[in-house]
């Protein structure tokens, strides 16, 4: 097996998490390299560039892994999940396909066992990841405007993104109803920022963004990070992290883009993978001193799985909507995120509200819901469904519990025959009924709206976006991965920096709080840097 | 390969005809149905990696139907239709996305729809602001934030 030089600090993955780690360390000016198991991205290969790109969703373009199959990817078995993986896999991760909305996790979110009694509370608080927050939101470029009640103060440096035809709609049916609702934050470059054009609605922005104006890591961080030395080498899928007799991480196995086997030593290892692929490295990195996988004396590497269970519904109202032509959600809800024991469930949901769809979209999901019928009529009620939806979806606070799992399928392997993912995962019952009072009060607010012909997706089956809590963050090594920050808690050089360190969920997107940790566990290492493996 | 050699000449005929079905032309919106040629050559020329499961779909629609779908009487093409869509599975839900996905980017039909004729890049869309008074209520609000202790 070929042998690299050492390297100070190895990162694995260039996503989210592992571009911020990478920026934030380059300033130590140590040797710093992250392995990538994906390539560098092509804007101009995006799918809004064609008249073909809804069709691209369905294929070349789809967010699950399984059905786009690039070599990039890995395949996940996901047929005992009622909820389906999602992700992507290339400089940038999964912040190429995401829909940029930009929710931070609440206070109350840190201290769900204090105040509510259940799951355990995070051995950091909101106010240690303020100032991470912060930077955060100004390297990836946000616009929002400050000032919800219901939610924490964010300071965007740009301006929120236009209300549009839809975002009105929805705010008189809210207004009509009493209730709660906020122009999201989201990483939409409403202006030119940083080397970015604003957006010009291009609308299909989940599957990356041909502009340039969705933030994603490999136009945000890594420009800077490799300006200022880091190293990063793409197309180097890692196989399994070595140890030595001090059980410590000597490095990694890696293939690299020739699929040639190379070992890469390194002082620290940092694994930046997310809740399905950190965990399925661990239990891929099994020696004698480690048999159950590395970093797993818990036991609960891979366990406590949460997703965030989507619950979606739609409906058509008569006044046209902004369909495709603006990106895929403006507004937020935090009307029902708190807990309130008189609903039955512990816990709340945050609500994200969809500007619609484009023609193929539409016409492929009314014709699967049967309220797009075929013949003669079909036309007709096209006209009327056609740029004119509304969606309300319940972003469901998942609460840990592990038989809700990642492990390692014993016959599936990717193209490099290393072994795939399973994943494990049932909706819980105080999940089921969240869902369903959001679906509940959903109703009530298309109804409000006008909105006729409402269709449900319980869950959205395709909405394994966030992965979570599957190498938990604690101060107790029975009870979790790593410590309060984000140190193995039993080899002392490893450090994990992804959605995997997560104790519980929230109810809104992730990935502001995911890289907010890193810049937090980056920080945590650099001021350590002296007795970083005491 | 291409498709349209993946596909046997029974196999394309059924395809157009199931195609007509699901979309048939239309006077009244002046727009052709999903059997046009342009559009069928377009499913044939992109059909790609939904071949297999498109091949397993014609299948499907073949043994339901017997015989050819067109030569069958209109009250029975019917029949087989509606069976083909109830119990055709992944595979017959592939092959009305092919349709559909074919059919709405075909350039009369988005002309008969309004939408302009062009990928969204590079001109985008223009996305008025709205009114934003609407939100003056919930500034109103005091804030209401839970406490974290």
């Amino acid at each position: 097996m070929k042998k690299n030089e050492s390297v100070d600090v190895l990162i694995i993955g260039a996503g989210a998490s592992g571009a911020a780690v990478a920026w934030s360390l380059a300033d130590t000016r140590m040797h710093i390299l992250c392995l990538d198991q994906g390539g560098w991205m092509n804007s101009s290969e995006y799918p809004s560039t064609g008249r073909d790109w809804e069709a691209k969703f369905y294929g070349d373009w789809s967010t699950s892994p399984n059905i786009r199959g690039r070599p990039e990817d890995y395949p996940i078995n996901d047929d005992n999940s009622p909820i389906k993986v999602v992700n992507f896999n290339g400089v940038g991760g999964s912040t190429v396909m995401y829909t940029a909305h930009w929710p931070r996790l609440h206070p109350s979110d840190f201290k769900v066992k204090t105040l509510d009694g259940v799951a355990d509370d995070w051995p950091i608080d909101y106010d240690a990841l303020t100032p991470f927050f912060e930077e955060n939101d100004r390297m990836m470029g946000v616009s929002g405007l400050s000032g919800d009640p219901r939610s924490p103060l964010t300071h965007p440096p740009m301006p929120p993104q236009p209300l549009g035809l839809s975002g009105p709609l929805i705010g008189k049916a809210m207004n009509k109803l009493g209730w709660h609702w906020w122009p999201s934050d989201t990483t939409v470059a409403t202006m030119d920022y940083e080397g970015r054009a604003r957006c010009i609605n291009l609308g299909h922005c989940t599957p990356a963004c041909a502009q340039g104006a969705k933030a994603s890591t490999d136009i945000t961080y890594w420009p800077h990070a490799i300006r200022a030395g880091v190293e990063l080498k793409t197309h180097c899928r890692v196989r399994e992290i070595l140890t030595n007799e001090e059980g410590m991480a000597s490095g990694v196995v890696y293939y690299d883009k020739d699929g040639v086997e190379q070992f890469q030593p390194a002082e620290v290892v940092i694994i930046a993978c997310n809740g399905v692929g950190t965990p399925r490295l661990l239990l891929n990195s099994v020696s004698g001193r480690f048999p159950n996988g590395l970093a797993n004396s818990s036991g609960l590497v891979g366990k406590n799985l949460m997703f965030h269970p989507y619950a979606q519904i739609y409906g058509f109202v008569k006044e046209p909507t902004d369909s495709n032509r603006a990106p895929p959600t403006c507004l937020w809800s935090k009307e029902f995120y708190d807990t309130d024991l008189s609903r039955g469930f512990v816990r709340g949901y945050g609500i994200q509200f969809g500007r619609g769809a484009g023609p193929v979209f539409e016409a492929v999901a009314s014709e699967q819901k049967g309220i797009l019928p075929w013949g003669a009529d079909h036309h007709r009620v096209f006209r009327k469904l056609n740029g004119h939806r509304l969606a309300v979806s319940a972003i469901c606070e998942d609460l840990p519990e592990e038989h809700n799992r990642v492990t390692l399928d014993p016959v599936l392997k990717d193209g490099h025959g290393i072994p795939a993912p399973k994943i494990d995962y049932t909706i819980s019952e105080n999940s089921r009924k969240m869902m369903d009072h959001g679906l509940a009060r959903g109703r009530e607010i298309l109804e409000a709206a006008g909105a006729t012909d409402i269709c449900i997706n319980d869950p959205i089956p395709w909405g394994g976006w966030h992965l979570l809590g599957t190498a938990r963050m604690g101060t107790d090594p029975a009870r979790s991965v790593v410590n309060e920050w984000g140190r193995s808690h039993d080899v002392k050089n490893l450090f994990i920096v992804d959605g995997s360190v997560f104790v519980t969920s929230g109810g809104v997107n992730p990935t502001s709080t995911i890289q907010a940790v890193a810049l937090y566990i980056a920080d945590q290492m650099k001021q350590r840097l002296a007795n970083l493996f005491d | 390969m291409s498709a349209t050699n993946q596909l046997t000449a029974a196999q394309r005929d059924d395809l157009r005809t199931i195609a007509a079905m699901i979309v048939p032309a239309s006077e009244e919106y002046k727009v052709p149905g999903a059997d046009d040629p342009a559009v069928q050559a377009d499913m044939l020329a992109t059909l790609g990696r939904d071949t297999a499961l498109v091949v397993q779909a014609l299948d499907h629609l073949a043994r339901l139907a017997g015989k050819p779908l067109a030569s069958l009487d209109p009250a029975r093409r019917e029949a087989v239709a509606q069976e083909f869509r109830a119990s055709g599975g992944g595979a017959a839900a592939t092959l009305v996305r092919v349709v559909l996905q074919c059919y709405y980017r075909d350039d009369r039909v988005l002309r008969s729809l309004g939408l302009e004729l062009r990928a969204p890049f590079p001109k985008g869309y223009t996305l008025e602001q709205g009114d934003w008074s609407l939100l003056d209520p919930v500034k109103a609000r005091p804030p209401s934030l839970r406490r974290a202790t």
